[in-house]
């Protein structure tokens, strides 16, 4: 009898295992996109290195234990153009804080970058991606986009639009490091 | 659930029809049947049994055949139904709004159904997922449900039957000979001869051959698992990946899907076929329709991150230059670089003239690369321009300041300032094409001299480490097919009753008539009692299609 209840465990036990597995490669398949893998809030942002407009590396590996608000932006874009000024405005104060604006632009040339930067009296260091590889590797679609990445550089947070100066404050804010 | 125990002594599983050693028939069913059904050699298929849990109520609903030809029927329709209109991928749109209005417009009223519930991109719907997991599902459980029974049972059975197994099989046939043990010793060795395995037990044979014919169909199924298995692993990043790119004449650019490596466009060739080269083959063709392709050709150089380095920075090799030209991919780790597409004449550089207006006199040229400009142009004897602004893609004013709708050059403007040594201090000029702007009366001007252009080319990236599991998966499957549908599994059995009666009976999953043949063939040599097919009696009648039976 032992031996009858054992076995009929043993199949319970198996056929629900089995089930389970189906069921969760039948979710995986449904949320699993076909695409690159796509980041997403609370995965590690990955490292990258891109040289600024004044020739220096900066490397995201650099800003370990620090906040990073990294900002994709195009000269063409309304929105982007639009929140430079904020950028420009809190920068210095939260890098006192240990929270560091990193913008990269998305591969124009560097006369215009340099054109636009002239013009809007820009002061903060902006990252040039001239092979677009970081953009890629950040899966960059709509511009402006903004990681928020915290002083364990993780991505806390992906904004894909514009941003008004109380809402870049308290990104920044977030992942000051305390 | 207690098991069942044969009067032979033989305990088998609960639900058994038929005792897997002697054959007796234990359920009612069985025992009412004038013909035993022979499926799964009788024995319990376990979906039958046991149905208490609600684990085993999933269980049992996979199993089900019926339930695994309803989703193979709601998988084909739903896949004829995609294929109706075209899939989202195929649709010049972005946004959802233009999705619909799209298929409204197209295909009216069945369009806009179409596209509310969710056909429109199907193949990705969580739904039609559903469908294709709970194909496999199906396909795994009831192969399991059957192929375990059937291969215990096959394992099992005894050389004798009992009779009561005999009697009810097609094919029987009984009788007194005179000679029981001489016929029984030449039918043994007539048996062999056709490639029979043949097992004997006091008075009672048994002969088998291809019983691995009855594994197609579980084999088939195994290789469908491993095809969904491979297409599965399609999601999984690293193993596939299907990207397009275009890239400029001049650009070093990332490489699309393929992190670490760089190209760098070195420049498209497009080449059409000369008349002479190609009178021959193509004359007429020429004539008719101008020019004919010869060649599509992006010669480009393969970079790659240097070990250590990190995506973005400068730090790159030199892998190879390449000419990719259409099937003759860039290849490298696993990565293949298609010749796909190309755009022609975009503009590259742009080349002015600075001109003094009343004697139209000029003061020399300077060239303006559109993705590299500079800053300063110095024409010579102290003349040069300055870029105040560059817009690339100009489209108006906008809050007082010049529009720059995209990156691409497609109208390109300038504000320049020029400096002469007649006014050192500078004039400003706004340049556009066919278009000048200027805020005072200049006495200088920026002419238009001359535009040159480049071609971008359109490449795919793809790789596909799945390759060659779906080709394995295929290979399984056909297999399986081979095995199922080539071979019968024949089994005669030929024993001596208590009585001294002498009784014949034998077994095939397809293709009667050939059993049959080789019973006849089997007769005219060894002395047996004639049979009967009992489904069929018309013994010259030849075998009718239709009694095989996919499923076991």
């Amino acid at each position: 009898m032992v031996k009858k209840k054992n076995k009929k465990t043993i199949r319970l036990i198996s056929r629900t295992a089995l089930l389970l597995i189906l069921a969760a490669i039948i979710v995986y398949a449904i949320t699993s996109k076909d695409k690159v893998k796509v980041l997403a809030e609370g995965d590690k942002a990955p490292d990258f290195e891109l040289v600024d407009l004044e020739g220096n590396a900066h490397r995201l590996s650099d800003y370990k234990g620090q906040g990073v608000f990294l900002n994709f932006w195009g000269t063409w874009c309304p929105p982007c153009k639009k929140e430079m000024p904020y950028m420009e405005d809190l920068y210095k104060d939260f890098e006192a804080k240990g929270v560091h604006i990193l913008t990269v632009n998305v591969g124009e040339p560097k006369v215009k970058v340099e054109l636009f930067r002239d013009d809007m009296n820009l002061t903060f260091p902006m990252l040039w991606d001239k092979n677009k590889t970081v953009m890629d590797l950040y899966n960059i679609k709509p511009l402006p986009t903004t990681f928020l990445i915290n002083p364990e550089g993780k991505i806390t947070r992906v904004i894909k639009q514009g941003m008004t100066k109380q809402q870049i404050v308290d990104y920044l804010e977030s992942i000051q490091p305390k | 659930m207690s098991k069942i125990t044969c009067q032979c002594g033989h305990e088998n599983p609960y639900g058994t029809e038929l005792c897997e050693q002697c054959g007796r028939p234990l359920s009612e069913k069985a025992k009412e049947s004038d013909i035993v059904d022979m499926r799964y050699e009788g024995s319990s298929r376990r979906s039958q049994t046991y149905k208490s849990s609600i684990v085993d109520k999933i269980w049992n609903f996979f199993s089900s055949v019926k339930i695994g030809v309803g989703i193979i029927a709601a998988v084909l329709i739903a896949s004829a139904i995609g294929t109706v209109f075209p899939q989202k991928f195929y649709v010049p749109a972005s946004t959802d709004a233009e999705y619909a209005e799209y298929y409204e417009r197209l295909y009216g009223v069945v369009g806009k159904i179409y596209y509310q519930l969710g056909f429109y991109d199907m193949y990705n719907s969580w739904w039609f997922k559903v469908l294709i997991g709970m194909l496999a599902t199906s396909i795994i459980i009831a192969s399991i449900d059957r192929v375990v029974p059937l291969y215990k049972s096959l394992k099992k059975q005894r050389t004798r039957r009992h009779p009561s197994f005999m009697k009810r099989q097609r094919i029987y046939g009984e009788g007194t000979i005179e000679n029981t043990a001489e016929s029984f010793a030449k039918a043994e060795e007539e048996l062999k001869k056709m490639h029979y395995n043949v097992k004997t037990e006091n008075g009672a044979i048994l002969a088998e051959k291809h019983r691995f014919s009855r594994w197609g169909p579980y084999v088939n199924h195994t290789g469908l698992i491993i095809f969904f298995v491979g297409v599965l692993l399609r999601g999984i990043p690293g193993f596939y990946v299907d990207e397009a790119m275009w890239i400029r004449e001049g650009e070093t650019r990332n490489i699309v899907g393929a992190p670490g490596y760089v190209l760098e466009n070195k420049g498209f060739t497009l080449e059409n076929y000369t008349k002479e080269e190609a009178e021959e083959v193509f004359g007429a063709a020429l004539d008719k329709v101008g020019s004919i392709v010869k060649t599509y050709r992006t010669d480009v150089t393969l970079y790659k991150e240097k070990e250590g380095s990190l995506p973005g920075s400068d730090n790159l090799e030199k892998v190879e230059d390449y000419a990719i030209v259409v099937n003759k991919p860039l290849k490298f780790n696993g990565y293949n670089v298609f010749q796909m597409d190309y755009k022609l004449d975009e503009l590259k550089t742009m080349t002015f003239h600075l001109v003094e207006k009343s004697s139209e006199e000029s003061l020399g040229e300077f060239t303006v690369d559109l993705s590299n400009p500079e800053k300063k142009y110095d024409l010579g004897k102290g003349a040069s321009v300055n870029m105040l602004g560059f817009y690339p893609d100009y489209d108006g004013i906008k809050d007082g300041e010049p529009y720059s709708k995209s990156p691409v050059p497609n109208n390109p403007a300038f504000i320049f300032q020029m400096n002469t040594p007649e006014k050192p201090e500078g004039e400003k000029s706004f340049v556009a094409i066919r278009q000048t702007l200027e805020v005072e009366q200049n006495d200088y001007a920026i002419k238009f001299a001359a535009a040159e252009t480049r071609n971008i080319s359109g490449l795919t990236i793809r790789k596909d480490k799945t390759l060659y599991i779906l080709l394995l998966g295929g290979l399984v499957f056909m297999i399986g097919v081979i095995q199922g549908m080539y071979w019968q599994h024949r089994r005669i059995w030929i024993q001596e009753g208590a009585d001294g009666q002498v009784l014949i009976a034998a077994h095939t999953n397809k293709n009667w008539f050939s059993l049959r043949k080789e019973l006849d063939k089997l007769r005219e040599s060894t002395a047996l009692p004639a049979y009967k097919d009992r489904q069929d009696p018309e013994l010259d009648k030849p075998e009718q299609e239709g009694d095989e039976e996919i499923w076991t």
